[in-house]
């Protein structure tokens, strides 16, 4: 029996007490975790009704950053290998989505799968590094991972347009079922609310995915490399297998998100996929949580809205200029400047992000009245 | 013939300010285990207060310099006592990311200060040139070279001959044992980050000087000095001098030779080429031609 049971009503009870391995593998524990779960989807689904078209298209790369993110978290958060690269699987999944459903018109499940697997590739391509090379180390060769990657963007003209970019026709529809053009009992949606539900259903899903990737076998594999890799290798954890598929399923995930976002904004150019995006990326996992998958999407939220929240309050801050060039604070500089504070502030005083704000306020309550 | 002369001039010169930065780079990194993508800050702040020094406040150039590096030095020493100092001992990601942060807010702080547009810190040097063996050699260049090999013949002297900079290196080599001689690991990591933000004001000045002037993307040659940090080997000042000349010489050569050779490359291929390079020496030394390896235990 848990020790709250005589204070708490049934409902709220945490029905079991971790005694066992298994019972800390469970995703949803209690029944207020299902209920909250539950309900975090409802809101989920009926949030582009109520925000408005702006707060969607907003929503919309938010949950495609979240799959990047999530990807992201997989590797550098459970495998404990650092990549400022991500930006460039992100760029690679775009440009395949142009590729596969525009000039190849591909049908939809295909060209999002074959994108995804193509980065995957790439991904697996790219993982030996991390066999031969450490922490730092690794770290500056996915930095150049990115500027080779921007170079190739800009120079492969026939395939990305070179520096102007190429114009994506990518379509989410299967058979009659088009994304851009649903309707839910009898009312027509937006296309910006079609994308909506169509992202976050794969974020779900990806989500999950990964979730289940990290409770099972390969997911304590990659842990114990993350904690240390020589001992991971002592006791039987395969570096090759291993690391190399993390960098494939982290990079299969960038790519999805990339050809997601390609097929959402219909344009892609060079300057889509630059180092601030890898950069931006890493903040999202460390601001929403290392380690966590749930993390990963806070995180992702957190990022793509904060700037347009100071947007939309930076009128009416007196000291904020609308026009760039001269020097004063402007609207950009303010963003980019809350930006870094923002990565120093939670680096210094909240390391394991966002999620653990979360999980200090569930503790509270499960343990109180006994909590302090 | 008197062409490949000039380019190797242009690759020297270019390869020194590499030099400088990447010492900034070893100097912290050797005392304190952090990469700091910072340095491109720090470079960008030197050639704006130079600026301030020199064009706004009229001081001479040899005044001006030297107090821009004590300022940024001074800066240097805050940004270790405020923030650094509490990541210690926390996984290589949050203190590259950290790093990071502390760019994009110097970035922003200097673009309120001074502005989007170029801005000039002096010209000591002139467009002149002069002529040796029938090449034109820029006289900028060769002060460039002078500049740089002046500065790291200072820094060796200041490792190998005084107090300070033996017990920098003690620091470096086993923080317990010099601990236990009574030198304090918080005045070394402070100091380290002061050289690098003096080092990092020299190799501003030397970026800016002349008609290119300052404007925020300065910052970026610290990224283009990251291949030349690896390929010498992260903690090794010889080897940060011998991959900045060689990846200044690369760059500088590739877009003199090969480029024309080889259109179908595209433009901008001289600037990737330091990365490939780096790639290529990593598979073959993973922690580059002067890099100690790193002991690894279960």
């Amino acid at each position: 029996m848990s020790y709250p049971a005589r204070i708490l009503p049934s409902f709220f009870r945490n029905t079991r007490l971790t005694t066992e391995y298994r019972h800390d593998l469970v995703l949803w524990r209690s029944r207020p975790a299902q209920a909250g779960a539950l309900l975090v989807v409802v809101a989920f689904a009926i949030a582009p009704f109520v925000v408005g078209t702006y707060w969607t298209t907003v929503l919309v790369y938010a949950g495609i950053a979240a799959i990047g993110a999530i990807g992201l978290n997989l590797l550098t958060g459970y495998t404990g290998q650092v990549s400022l690269g991500h930006a460039f699987f992100l760029g690679a999944g775009a440009y395949a989505a142009s590729v596969f459903a525009g000039r190849w018109g591909w049908p939809f499940p295909f060209w999002l799968i074959a994108a995804a697997a193509l980065g995957g590739l790439i991904g697996g391509v790219v993982g030996p590094f991390a066999l031969r090379l450490r922490g730092n180390y690794l770290v500056i060769v996915t930095l150049g991972l990115v500027f080779i990657g921007q170079y190739v963007f800009e120079n492969w003209d026939s395939v990305t347009g070179g520096l102007t970019g190429v114009a994506v026709r990518a379509p989410v529809a299967l058979g009659t079922l088009d994304v851009g053009s649903l309707s839910l009992l009898g009312r027509r949606l937006s296309r910006t609310q079609g994308y909506y539900l169509f992202v976050w259903t794969a974020v779900l899903v990806l989500g999950l995915a990964a979730k289940n990737v990290t409770r099972s076998r390969p997911g304590r594999a990659i842990q114990a490399i993350r904690d240390r890799d020589l001992a991971a290798e002592v006791i039987g954890v395969s570096l090759v297998q291993y690391k190399v598929g993390a960098f494939a399923v982290s990079s299969g995930y960038a790519a999805c998100a990339g050809a997601i976002y390609a097929s959402f904004a219909r344009y892609v150019s060079p300057l889509d996929f630059t180092l601030f995006l890898s950069i931006q990326y890493v903040a999202m996992i460390v601001v929403g949580g290392v380690g966590s998958i749930l993390g990963s999407i806070l995180g992702a939220l957190f990022l793509t809205a904060l700037p347009r929240l100071v947007e939309s309050l930076a009128g009416r801050l007196p000291f904020v200029s609308q026009s760039g060039g001269d020097a004063g604070i402007t609207v950009f500089t303010l963003n980019q400047a809350i930006f870094g504070l923002l990565i120093i502030a939670f680096l210094l005083f909240e390391p394991w992000g966002m999620v653990e704000i979360w999980r200090r306020i569930k503790r509270y309550f499960l343990a109180w009245p006994f909590s302090y | 013939m008197s062409d490949f002369f000039q380019f190797l001039v242009a690759g020297i010169s270019l390869g020194s300010v590499y030099a400088l930065i990447c010492l900034g780079f070893v100097v912290i990194y050797r005392a304190t285990g952090v990469i700091n993508f910072a340095q491109g800050g720090l470079v960008v702040v030197g050639a704006y207060l130079t600026h301030q020094l020199v064009m706004r406040w009229s001081l001479p150039f040899v005044i001006g310099v030297p107090l821009a590096m004590i300022g940024v030095a001074a800066f240097g020493l805050l940004l270790e006592r405020f923030v650094l100092r509490r990541m210690v001992g926390q996984p290589v990601f949050a203190i590259i990311l950290i790093t990071l942060g502390v760019l994009f807010v110097l970035e922003q702080i200097c673009s309120v200060l001074w502005g989007y547009d170029v801005l000039m810190i002096g010209d000591p040097w002139g467009v002149r040139t002069v002529n040796v063996g029938g090449a034109a050699i820029r006289i900028a260049d060769l002060w460039t070279i002078g500049a740089a090999l002046s500065t790291l013949g200072v820094f060796f002297a200041l490792f190998r001959r005084t107090t300070l900079g033996i017990a920098m290196r003690a620091g470096a080599s086993d923080p317990e044992a010099a601990l236990a001689h009574g030198i304090s690991p918080r005045a070394i990591h402070g100091v380290a980050w002061a050289i690098a933000g003096a080092v990092a004001t020299i190799a501003g000045v030397l970026v800016a000087a002349g008609p290119k002037g300052v404007d925020l993307t300065v910052s970026a040659v610290a990224f283009r000095a990251f291949p030349a940090m690896i390929l010498g080997g992260l903690d090794s000042a010889e080897g940060a001098v011998a991959g900045g000349i060689i990846i200044g010489l690369v760059e500088v050569f590739t877009a003199a030779y090969l480029a024309p050779a080889a259109p179908w490359l595209g433009a901008n291929f001289h600037v990737v080429m330091p990365y490939a390079l780096m790639i290529a020496v990593l598979m073959v030394r993973p922690y580059g031609l002067f890099g100690t390896e790193e002991v690894r235990r279960v």
